[in-house]
């Protein structure tokens, strides 16, 4: 049982609207059956602090990542992940957070790993909702555990591997969603955020440099459709069947521009290097690009 | 150097051990809501940033005698980083130089946090008394 899409009018100018809620849907639509909304932070105390009247925390760390090899969750930690927060296959999830959605979109993406059919984003995020005035509560309400399928981690569709990149350049677009000093090499971190640095400094050979918070307004909200074809369309000359890969340094920031390349603007193949630039410039012998070398 | 913490400071490690996992959220959660605001006169002074916590957190130690005062400043939207900030000043705030140096920096590791924090995100807690000891370090050199 799902819910039905919002139509708000910005809503529908995007290639596939119902991965996208507003603030206001969400507002009407907290009490109604079948919905759980999940909240997604860096700050793994803010959910704590105030979150949205029914809202359950989601952290990147502890819930989506496996404890010992670098990587996702198994498809029996995702099932049981979800069990304990009442969502079933069918339920409608709904997931906003801190810092423009970044870990929002994260969360998102892994969900869509494990090929959970209705995930969307709240536009704009938690400080819009915040922003608005809309209610907010330090109560955590009882959660009935559900039942969820185990299944299978799709790891080839939207995920890409750091064999898959070298494979990549010179094939197919590479978009570098960090920093401009980042891209460049002058940092080996994005500003402020040493502790998950890099030996190396650069980028991957051929990749364009288009920072993620160019998809997004002040407000946290992403920029309209057509603010968005300007911008990976016309200037970066991104077309229809393109084999995009997008990375940053951990693979947040280039979960955030995958959803907009994908449920924004519908490319169809378009995939995240979730290893990002802490795997990429800490490996051997892989080529980097640096402007000053 | 001896590797027993301050009293205050030992206090609050035991504390955090000594409770379940989520109540050790609302510990933190308390600690953040402790930490005393900047005064007024350091408001607008340029601070040292603690660049190795995830959300923004700054700063400042100043001698008062023998004893050590900490002062911090973080948004209300950083309560993991006011959180382990909290912790430092409750439990360090009013020690000698010699007390604090001599802290060591993995203090935290006893209490628990890994588990509910993460432990990438507790690597704050010890960068956090780096930079308050090497601030002190440089106060006491010159």
């Amino acid at each position: 049982m799902t819910l039905s899409a919002d139509t708000d009018a910005k809503l529908q100018s995007y290639a596939h609207p119902a991965r996208l809620v507003t603030t206001q849907w969400l507002e009407d639509n907290l009490a109604t059956p079948g919905l759980v909304v999940l909240e997604s932070n860096e700050d793994v105390l803010l959910f704590h602090t105030g979150h949205i009247p029914g809202a359950q925390k989601i952290d990147w760390h502890l819930d989506l990542n496996d404890p010992t090899t670098r990587d996702y969750i198994s498809p029996e930690g995702f099932a049981a992940m979800c069990a304990a927060r009442g969502i079933s296959r069918d339920t409608t999830v709904v997931i906003y957070g801190d810092n423009f959605n970044w870990w929002a979109s994260y969360a998102l993406w892994v969900f869509s790993l494990f090929g959970h059919e209705d995930v969307r984003l709240v536009d704009g995020g938690r400080a819009k909702w915040v922003a608005e005035g809309r209610a907010m509560t330090t109560d955590v309400e009882p959660v009935t555990p559900s039942e969820y399928p185990i299944v299978p981690r799709d790891d080839a569709t939207i995920r890409a591997f750091k064999e898959d990149v070298l494979a990549h350049i010179g094939n197919g677009p590479l978009v570098d969603v960090r920093s401009p000093g980042e891209y460049s090499g002058e940092l080996l971190h994005m500003p402020d955020y040493p502790q998950e640095g890099a030996q190396r400094g650069g980028h991957v050979p051929t990749a364009k440099s288009v920072p993620w918070k160019r998809a997004a307004n002040d407000d946290g909200s992403f920029k309209s459709a057509d603010e968005l074809r300007a911008i990976y369309g016309d200037e970066q000359g991104l077309q229809d069947g393109d084999e995009v890969i997008t990375y940053c340094r951990i693979g947040e920031r280039s979960s955030h521009t995958w959803f907009v390349l994908t449920h924004l603007l519908g490319f169809e193949n378009v995939r995240n290097y979730d290893g990002s630039w802490v795997e990429w410039g800490n490996a051997v012998r892989v080529p980097i690009e640096k402007p000053s070398a | 150097m001896s590797n027993a913490l301050p009293p205050r400071l030992q206090a609050i490690v035991d504390e955090f051990a000594e409770v379940d996992r989520t109540e050790r959220l609302d510990l933190l959660l308390e600690y953040s809501r402790d930490l005393p605001d900047l005064p007024e006169r350091l408001q607008g002074v340029e601070l040292e940033r603690v660049h190795e916590c995830q959300t923004p957190l700054f700063v400042q130690t100043e001698l008062e005698g023998d004893a050590v005062h900490l002062f911090f400043a973080a948004p209300d939207e950083a309560p993991t980083s006011k959180g382990f900030a909290g912790i430092i000043h409750a439990g360090l705030d009013g020690c000698t130089v010699d007390e604090i140096l001599s802290t060591p920096s993995d203090f935290a590791s006893g209490m628990g946090l890994a588990d509910v924090v993460s432990p990438l995100r507790m690597r704050s807690v010890g960068a956090i008394l780096a930079r308050v000891k090497r601030q002190l370090m440089e106060r006491t050199a010159s």
